[in-house]
């Protein structure tokens, strides 16, 4: 029930779109929500290099400074991340927490355009087999923007919409390859 | 001062957030001080500021932790069709302004709104003065009908309708009849979809978004009852994509009307459709033959309405008796050769017309040629491009409708836009791109557009408007009441 509870509460408050509302709870509000400043921040994650610049874009998802990420569960569940180059990254999720603002929080390359209100498909992964099996059935509309997902697969899922559990330990998350027909026909493309 | 113009200059005050500094600038500074002395940082400029890009940028600055990045923009304001296309009904989409804004404000961004290039600044000056130039200027062309009559009173393209309603400056004036009671819409698309929602929407929905107020006061005194959107072949080649369809399909107010006849045969036909098309097809299916209690007794209701026309393509726009305006458009009636995506419409010899006031071309968009150093395929409306590589220009680079035509959703723009900015990176990774020189970059174009006295906007004017904007919004419940005269939006800034 508990755990339940959160995770309702994590998924009906990241899909409000508004940052101010999200965290509402942790927040005192002087000013409209949607006028809250966006406050980039600077984490080094786990196995980054020193010296180089990190440069986020993940907007409100990951906002921390005055707004408080909302404490989840303590309990972890380790998953893994294949980025769109290939390489792959070892993260620790939160149970209650989307695979999108997991991702996130470890600087995967995974867009959340639409801010988790089911109206993109930039946080599109592929998930492994066993895992998959294990997802409650996408939302009508989860499917409907899977339909406009670039190579979608079998195992196609919006990160926005997969909510940690302990069941999804050992998961792995495949970014889909940026190019779509880069190398399908053996053709090398030519640089200038 | 009035006392409106005071409580809103209050208000601004009280909504002015002092810009959010980015917690590494400190340390961006030491070492772009170590690296410079011994190399130069890429410069690369993006020409249009649109999802193509911004996401191009975007990757670029995530994945390079040196390189400089500008963005020229033609209007005084950001995002392109993010502001400007996106319909005011979906603001879920319009979420990804907040990642645009973070990729703005980065130290290594620059913002250069009010700036036309081709006009005011040539692609060969901007060749000059950054290392690499990308082209993301999108397609703001639209596709003619080329029919007779296209020029009557009562027949708009889409793309200036869309203008019209989300406040871009060049349509602000187009003021469409709205007084007849039937609306053609030629073409299935989105975009047709997003017309007849916007049209045929209760104002309540309407009135909560920012829409522009000049648009939401001649959709309260509209008379239009019945959209039509028609296409030249069948349901299995509709453009639209499932979600904007069934949307309209419960849209408050409103009634579906697809004719069962052209529904019959797809039943056995879905099983083997790509999944996209079989959902989307399945759709149309339920709606037209097997509706649920609830949906048809919703739409029994309904004293609005919208159908499909499907295998009709467009002869001529009829005119009224006094020969000013559009009293209807006549169809040569179609059949398909060939299946799937790739049929073919042909006319049968038979024709139909349909009475209507009010004609909306819906037939996609074009891409202009820039500038005549760059290679453009005009019959394609593409530039010629390798993942991004302009074709024999080197350090010239495409990205967005530009590159690859105007179809697809915000997600296959961000793939396309990363797709060139991975190449870009590449080449600079394998010398390709040449960046042992130093290049003056921004500071160059900006003598240049002094000397022909245009003032560029920086992202943070662009900051002093949208703050503004949401302040005229919060007073009439809207998200903003975004500014028409481009002239406004500069005397705001020089405030």
């Amino acid at each position: 029930m508990a755990s339940n509870f959160i995770r309702r509460g994590l998924h009906c408050s990241v899909k409000a779109g508004g940052l101010g509302y999200r965290f509402s709870k942790t927040l005192t509000l002087s000013r409209p929500s949607h006028l809250l400043p966006i406050i980039t921040t600077w984490k080094t994650p786990p196995g980054d290099k020193e010296g180089t610049r990190p440069y986020q874009t993940s907007a409100t998802l990951q906002s921390e400074g005055k707004c408080e990420v909302p404490d989840l569960s303590e309990e972890t569940v380790d998953v893994v991340f294949v980025d769109r180059s290939g390489r792959r990254i070892p993260a620790k999720g939160k149970v209650g927490e989307s695979v999108l603002y997991l991702a996130h929080r470890y600087e995967v390359d995974l867009e959340g355009a639409c801010e988790s209100s089911l109206a993109c498909s930039t946080c599109h992964v592929y998930v492994s087999p066993e895992v998959f099996d294990l997802l409650p059935e996408p939302d009508e509309r989860e499917d409907d923007m899977l339909d406009m997902a670039a190579m979608l697969q079998e195992n196609s899922r919006l990160g926005c919409q997969i909510i940690l559990t302990p069941e999804y330990n050992g998961a792995v998350f495949t970014l889909p390859r940026i190019t779509r027909n880069f190398y399908v026909d053996g053709h090398v493309p030519k640089p200038h | 001062m009035s006392p409106r113009v005071r409580w809103m200059g209050a208000l601004s005050r009280r909504l002015l957030c002092p810009r959010q500094r980015p917690l590494y600038a400190a340390n961006t500074l030491a070492l772009h001080r170590h690296f410079t002395s011994k190399s130069h940082p890429p410069k690369i400029c993006v020409v249009g500021s649109g999802p193509a890009g911004f996401y191009t940028a975007q990757y670029l600055l995530k994945h390079h932790t040196e390189v400089l990045v500008d963005i020229y923009e033609k209007l005084p304001v950001p995002f392109g069709l993010v502001r400007f296309g996106v319909a005011p009904d979906h603001p879920e989409v319009k979420n990804v302004i907040n990642t645009f804004t973070q990729t703005a404000r980065s130290e290594r961004c620059g913002f250069f709104g009010n700036v036309t290039v081709g006009k005011d600044v040539t692609v060969e000056e901007l060749q000059a003065a950054y290392h690499a130039v990308v082209l993301s200027y999108g397609a703001e062309d639209k596709r003619e009908l080329g029919i007779p009559g296209e020029d009557l009173h009562g027949v708009y393209s889409a793309r200036d309708f869309v203008g019209w309603y989300n406040g871009l400056p060049s349509n602000r004036h187009l003021n469409p009849d709205l007084s007849c009671d039937t609306a053609v819409i030629l073409g299935q698309g989105n975009v047709a979809l997003d017309i007849a929602r916007i049209l045929l929407s209760p104002i309540e929905l309407l009135q909560k978004t920012d829409i522009t107020q000049g648009a939401l006061d001649a959709l309260i005194n509209s008379r239009i009852r019945k959209v039509w959107l028609i296409g030249r072949r069948g349901p299995l080649q509709v453009a639209f994509t499932i979600k904007e369809l069934r949307e309209m399909i419960h849209l408050p107010g409103t009634r579906p009307r697809l004719d069962t006849p052209d529904y019959h045969g797809l039943v056995d036909i879905t099983k083997d459709l790509p999944r996209p098309r079989k959902r989307l097809t399945e759709l149309m299916v339920k709606t037209s033959l097997e509706p649920s209690e609830k949906d048809a007794d919703r739409w029994s209701k309904a004293d609005r309405e919208w159908g499909l026309r499907f295998y009709r393509s467009p002869l001529k726009v009829l005119p009224s008796d006094d020969g000013h305006k559009a009293a209807g458009v006549l169809l040569s009636v179609t059949q398909l050769e060939g299946t799937g995506e790739n049929a073919v419409a042909v006319p049968t010899g038979q024709v139909e017309s349909i009475s209507c006031g009010l004609i909306l071309s819906s037939i996609g968009y074009k891409s202009t040629p820039i500038s005549p150093a760059v290679p453009f395929l005009a019959k394609k409306g593409v530039i010629p491009n390798s993942i991004g590589r302009i074709q024999e220009s080197p350090g010239l680079y495409c990205s967005g409708w530009v590159k690859r035509g105007p179809t697809g959703v915000i997600t296959t723009t961000m793939t396309d836009g990363f797709e060139t900015a991975q190449a870009i990176l590449e080449d600079v990774k394998s010398g390709i791109l040449d960046f042992s020189e130093s290049r003056l970059g921004a500071a160059a174009i900006k003598k240049s557009l002094a000397l022909k006295e245009i003032q560029p906007i920086s992202f943070s004017d662009w900051e002093k408007i949208d703050e503004v904007e949401t302040a005229r919004g919060l007073g009439i419940g809207k998200p903003r009441e975004k500014i028409l005269d481009p002239q406004e939006m500069l005397a705001i800034i020089s405030e």
